[in-house]
């Protein structure tokens, strides 16, 4: 039995785990188009503000591999060909698998305008990128940083960190406003100002400028502004293009059943670049979260190795820091249409976004916030900013769908303090 | 008498008295959800402990040289990891 899988993020390292721990022998073999392997990807951010060496993102030692008995390989794999069950590398040598998982990743949405290509455009997606980034965040330079959500932000942090002047264009209004609130955005947003970073709303980049490398940048609206780099993450693609070739099912993401199979029995998929048939929504959607990578690579690798298990979604939860703040989001709190966003962000999922019937409920000052999402008997989300006190029960109150009879009254009441209602629900809870 | 004060990573550093608590009964907690494996905790582990290595089998930081000094909760920029108070008859956590 050859146990194949591409891609070396979080989903394949879960998979080859799973395959292990089921008890199976079989040989397996990963393959990966990063140069460095497996390595932790949201970690880029903090590497970006310096507080953590490069070599400290990679989890693994050369023991943890052995012990998980598997091969890798650098290459990256030009085809798949699911009649004849093997996969071809670099457009030459092919490699048989009896079971294939496609854990391949997303990869961030190109940056299309007039000069995209100058030198000192960058992107957020892999540890190069990170390196680069640095080698010219120097202090005294400008950079125009575009996009939403939280790797838009990840790079204006990052390169304020190294001493680098930021314009933060903004297409829209406010910052990340699918899934914030209006008094979220502007807290963000004020502490970014704090910081120095200048914030430009309703702006819109048409072109980049410069002679081999960014000089300037060209609004919309004709204005120019002189810079040195021009940084991007306006979303995520999911890279589907392989399974699509091969004759698999896509939407916007490679279609698997519950059990993260695909329309190919022997080809699984997972993490980013997998659309996961969700059967309590009747749907299946994207989620673009380290933890559901994890989750789903896991599931896939039992599958893999001949069990039936099916994937069950956990609520959708990230832990993020935005502008220095903890922020942590879970389930439904938000809505709608991001103007610079173009479909899913990184570290995001599709269910944030739903527009969830419920009330809010919301407490706290600048920077110790909550905002909840209250259904008729559970609540289905919530936003907590700063004091994460309350977010472990928030979590398991939402996930588990707990019945909030007993505080739905107190949290909707004029000027409650939803925080210590949280608070005392949770402890009861805890008690009985 | 020293007062008994709540631990969470948010107070633990407050007061001496709190320290000693935790130095004595305490040990760090992981919430495996939270955790993107990206490494600060045990690159800022003082005695080299591998903290996001239980962090991702989320198990507690149950080791003998950890000297629960909550560098690695403190500088966690997610808020995985947490001190959680150990009954010292039991061994268990209360």
């Amino acid at each position: 039995m050859r146990y194949v899988i591409i891609g070396s993020g979080v989903a394949g390292m879960a998979a080859i785990e799973a395959i292990r721990s089921s008890g199976k022998a079989g040989e397996i073999v990963m393959i990966g188009d990063d140069p460095h392997g497996f390595y932790s990807r949201p970690g880029l951010a903090y590497f970006l503000t310096g507080e953590l060496h490069d070599k400290a993102l990679f989890p693994r030692t050369q023991d943890d591999y052995q012990r998980l008995h598997f091969k890798y390989q650098k290459g990256r794999v030009t085809r798949i060909l699911p009649t004849e069950m093997a996969i071809e590398l670099d457009g030459k040598t092919r490699l048989s698998y009896d079971k294939l998982l496609i854990a391949v990743g997303a990869q961030a949405m190109p940056l299309t305008i007039p000069g995209a290509r100058l030198e000192g455009v960058i992107k957020l997606d892999h540890l190069d990128d990170a390196r680069h980034i640095l080698k010219f965040a120097k202090r005294g330079k400008t950079a125009v940083v575009v996009g939403g959500g939280i790797t838009a932000l990840e790079l204006v942090e990052g390169l304020l960190a190294r001493g680098v002047k930021v314009h933060y264009l903004l297409r829209g209004d406010r910052y990340w406003g699918n899934v914030l609130d209006l008094y979220e955005s502007r807290i963000v947003e004020r502490r970014l100002q704090e910081e120095g970073v200048a914030l430009h709303f309703h702006t819109e980049l048409a072109e980049i400028l410069g002679k081999g490398h960014v000089q300037e940048i060209r609004l919309k609206d004709g204005r120019t502004m002189r810079c040195d780099m021009v940084a991007y993450a306006i979303g995520i693609k999911p890279r589907i293009e392989l399974a699509h070739a091969a004759g698999l099912a896509v939407d916007r993401g490679i279609l698997t059943n519950e059990y993260l199979q695909t329309t190919n029995e022997n080809i699984f998929a997972a993490g980013d670049v997998a659309q996961v048939y969700d059967p309590s929504i009747g749907r299946s959607v994207i989620d673009s979260l380290w933890h559901l990578a994890r989750d789903q690579g896991h599931t896939a690798g039992l599958n893999m190795a001949g069990e039936r298990q099916a994937y069950v979604r956990n609520t959708p939860f990230n832990v993020t820091r935005l502008a220095g703040l903890t922020t942590t989001i879970i389930g439904s709190v938000g809505h709608g249409h991001d103007d610079d966003i173009v479909g899913i962000a990184r570290g995001d999922s599709e269910t944030w976004r739903q527009l969830p019937d419920a009330i809010v409920a919301q407490t706290g000052f600048d920077v110790n916030r909550v905002r909840l999402m209250v259904g008729e008997k559970t609540l289905l989300g919530a936003v907590v900013m700063g004091d994460q006190t309350i977010s472990a029960p928030l979590q398991k109150i939402i996930r588990n769908k707990m019945d909030i009879t007993p505080m739905r009254e107190k949290l909707l009441a004029r000027d409650a303090k939803i925080a210590d209602v949280v608070v005392d629900f949770w402890t009861n809870h805890k008690m009985n | 008498m020293e007062e008994e004060v709540p631990l969470s990573f948010l107070n633990i550093f407050k007061t001496d008295s709190t320290k000693r608590v935790a130095l004595s009964a305490g040990h760090v907690v992981p919430d495996p959800a939270r955790c993107v494996q990206c490494g600060i905790c045990t690159y800022n582990c003082p005695i080299g402990i591998d903290v996001r290595a239980h962090a991702w089998d989320g198990e507690a930081i149950k080791h003998s040289e950890c000297l629960t000094c909550g560098e690695c909760v403190a500088r966690c920029p997610r808020g995985v990891l947490r001190f959680e108070r150990t009954d010292l008859f039991t061994g268990g956590a209360r």
